[in-house]
């Protein structure tokens, strides 16, 4: 195809074929395509239809969002602070939204902490340890995780989990106080971010052994193979084939559970007791915030300017989200063409 | 993986290959030993992954089954109040059963569309456009979701809405690309071959896609969307500030706020427990807990069997094919 409609190249006759017998084989394809009338027509559009929808979807959200948010944005320090209740310690919009997104980060981060190495030790135990016939029940229990809605975690956390874990916060704030992470005040409740990153962990725990799992699984056996031939343990063959092809996968699967912590609303939302300060005190209470379970703590008895504020800290996690998993997507493809057994 | 034995490199005789053997684990002990605690460190942490879900389950079960019954699945929290021994989850289960039908009625159409698309006609840069924003929008918040379905009908209705298609079209949301996803993926199992013999006999374009291409893996687009619908039915937070909270049963989506499972569990665990006076035998203080668990274990149980029944689905109506 391409060699026929391409102009011909130096060294041979320009008028060597007749003008018509050279475009026949583009035309070929267009005449085809002409065939397609009535329903099919129809279906064909319809169905092009439907995938232009979701771009319009996605930019109706962004849209939407901003004409929502922009009473807030374009409203005067003192009107914001006057009109919207739950504004009153801060100054502006922009005072408002930072402590919240600091909070929203290190939750979600500390979540990441904790989930990273359990999930890549999870998805090795069922990729490289587990027997054979046992591996793809155990991949389906820890699946099961995700199946749990989010409310769910939230009541067990609250309920079950802070109480249990408070004497651990209290014995790492007694001995490791020095620290600056565990100074202040340990919460005798337990309803601290500590408490909350270990949920989000367990819940961003599936997807990133799922995916971790995958790319495992698809070390090039030989590799494999090869280092144990060389005389490697298991652990050395891990080291040297498998943890280092899966990396790109692992950094992804990373980011896509980064994005699932930083949205979490409920959770958060039944477990912490608030603040709004820029506070990097883990075991204290009344210290953080995230931006989902504030608006859904506001929301319902929001006024109209108040609803319009958090809009605002809404579109503010839609971007962050937005760039942790755009990027996320963006290295698996950047790093798709390398990590191929080549 | 099943890889077989590494330390033992394959003896070629008995005797050699034995003594090679115990050569080879005397002489370096460190190495051994930090296979050994790698292999302890690793099948500890799946065990560590463990306790979460076995607490998850048993907390959930063996508070919830004190209060799951018929009473609590067949009366709504109308003028319950306090710590009244009474109250129940009807309300909930028709807003719930009601809110993710619609979800699914806009969702599927779309989402079943848009894969074939991607998979039939797909070229080009809208095509390429789609496959990345449908990745992009697995992860918007659903949190967000809800904002952006409130602010659309505030757009258009004015400010204050609250009911209970609002909260289906946020549900649609996160609900449409998974979907696609899931649906995508099972149309592109169906063999090509499939599709050039029907084209070959001159069937139009359309009914080979209805007739052969989603006959063929009509399946596994059940199972993806069973799946989908599983994963949207515990979302919380976009129906809680779309729908909002009710009491009593409503089930006109189009007006007025309606009670969904998931809301429901947090709404009772936010009133936290009732303060009791001595002589009052018949309030309970801990009531509202009790609802919390017993609706959790319904919104379990309905999950759970969703996915079960997929599972069903796929093993049962899957196409007896050897390709």
């Amino acid at each position: 195809m391409t060699a026929t409609t391409s102009p011909a190249p130096p060294g041979t006759e320009p008028g060597g074929l007749p003008d018509a017998e050279r475009r026949t084989p583009r035309r070929r394809p267009r005449a085809q395509r002409v065939v397609e009338r009535g329903a099919s027509r129809v279906f064909r559009w319809t169905a092009t239809g439907a995938g232009a929808l979701i771009l319009i979807v996605l930019a109706a959200v962004a849209v939407f969002l901003v004409l929502k948010a922009m009473p807030a944005m374009t409203a005067s320090s003192d009107e914001l602070v006057d009109g919207v209740s739950f504004m009153r310690g801060s100054s502006s919009l922009l005072d408002y939204v930072g402590p919240l997104v600091f909070g929203t980060v290190l939750a979600a981060l500390l979540a990441l902490l904790l989930a990273v190495p359990v999930s890549i030790a999870i998805a090795l135990f069922i990729s490289h340890y587990a027997p054979r016939r046992l591996a793809a029940g155990l991949g389906y229990v820890v699946d099961l995780l995700a199946a749990v809605p989010s409310v769910v975690f939230g009541l067990w956390g609250a309920i079950v989990l802070a109480p249990a874990v408070q004497p651990l916060w209290a014995w790492l704030g007694e001995n490791l106080g020095w620290v600056p992470l565990f100074g202040g005040t340990v919460s005798p409740t337990g309803r601290v971010i500590a408490t909350v990153a270990v949920v989000l962990a367990v819940m961003i725990l599936p997807i990133i052994t799922a995916v971790s799992r995958e790319v495992f699984l698809q070390t090039p056996r030989l590799h494999e193979e090869a280092a144990l031939a060389l005389g490697a343990t298991r652990w050395e063959m891990i080291r040297m084939t498998v943890l280092p092809f899966g990396r790109s996968g692992v950094v992804s699967a990373a980011m896509l559970g980064l994005g699932r912590a930083l949205g979490e609303t409920m959770a958060v939302l039944m477990i912490i007791s608030q603040g709004f300060l820029y506070s990097f005190l883990l075991l204290a209470a009344g210290q953080q915030q995230t931006i989902a379970a504030n608006i859904a703590a506001q929301f319902p008895e929001a006024s109209d300017l108040g609803m319009s504020v958090l809009i605002a800290t809404g579109l503010a996690l839609f971007v962050i989200t937005l760039v942790v998993n755009m990027s996320a997507r963006a290295i698996v493809a950047r790093r798709k063409d390398f990590s191929g057994a080549n | 993986m099943a890889t077989t034995d590494t330390r033992t490199p394959g003896p070629a005789g008995p005797g050699a290959g034995s003594e090679l053997a115990t050569l080879l684990r005397q002489v370096d002990p460190r190495r051994r030993r930090t296979d050994l605690l790698m292999r302890v460190v690793i099948t500890a942490a799946f065990a560590l992954a463990m306790i979460p879900l076995v607490s998850v389950a048993w907390t959930v079960v063996s508070h919830g089954v004190e209060r799951f019954d018929a009473y609590f699945l067949t009366h709504s929290m109308r003028g319950v109040f306090g710590g009244v021994d009474a109250g129940g989850i009807y309300h909930a289960i028709i807003g719930t059963v009601e809110i993710t039908a619609l979800a699914a009625l806009i969702s599927v159409p779309i989402g079943l569309l848009t894969a074939i698309y991607l998979v039939e006609y797909g070229r080009g840069t809208l095509a390429r456009a789609v496959t990345f924003f449908v990745d992009v929008m697995t992860g918007i918040p659903s949190i967000v979701a809800g904002l952006f379905a409130y602010a659309l009908f505030a757009v258009i209705l004015g400010p204050g809405v609250r009911m209970g298609v609002v909260g289906s079209v946020a549900l649609s949301v996160l609900m449409i690309p998974v979907v696609v996803r899931s649906s995508e993926e099972m149309l592109r199992l169906v063999p090509n071959e499939l599709r050039e013999a029907a084209l070959a006999l001159g069937v139009p374009r359309w009914l080979v896609v209805v007739k052969v291409v989603l006959r063929t893996a009509v399946a596994g687009i059940v199972t993806g969307v069973m799946i989908a619908i599983a994963r949207i039915i515990g979302e919380t937070a976009p129906l809680l500030i779309t729908v909002g909270v009710a009491d009593s049963i409503n089930f006109n989506l189009f007006e007025g706020r309606m009670m969904t499972l998931p809301v429901y569990v947090y709404r009772q665990f936010q009133q936290g427990l009732i303060p009791c006076s001595a002589q009052d035998t018949a309030c309970i203080a801990t009531v509202t807990y009790d609802r919390a668990w017993a609706a959790a274990l319904t919104l379990i149980l309905v999950v759970m069997l969703l996915n079960l029944v997929a599972r069903l689905v796929t093993r049962l109506f899957a196409p007896k094919t050897t390709v």
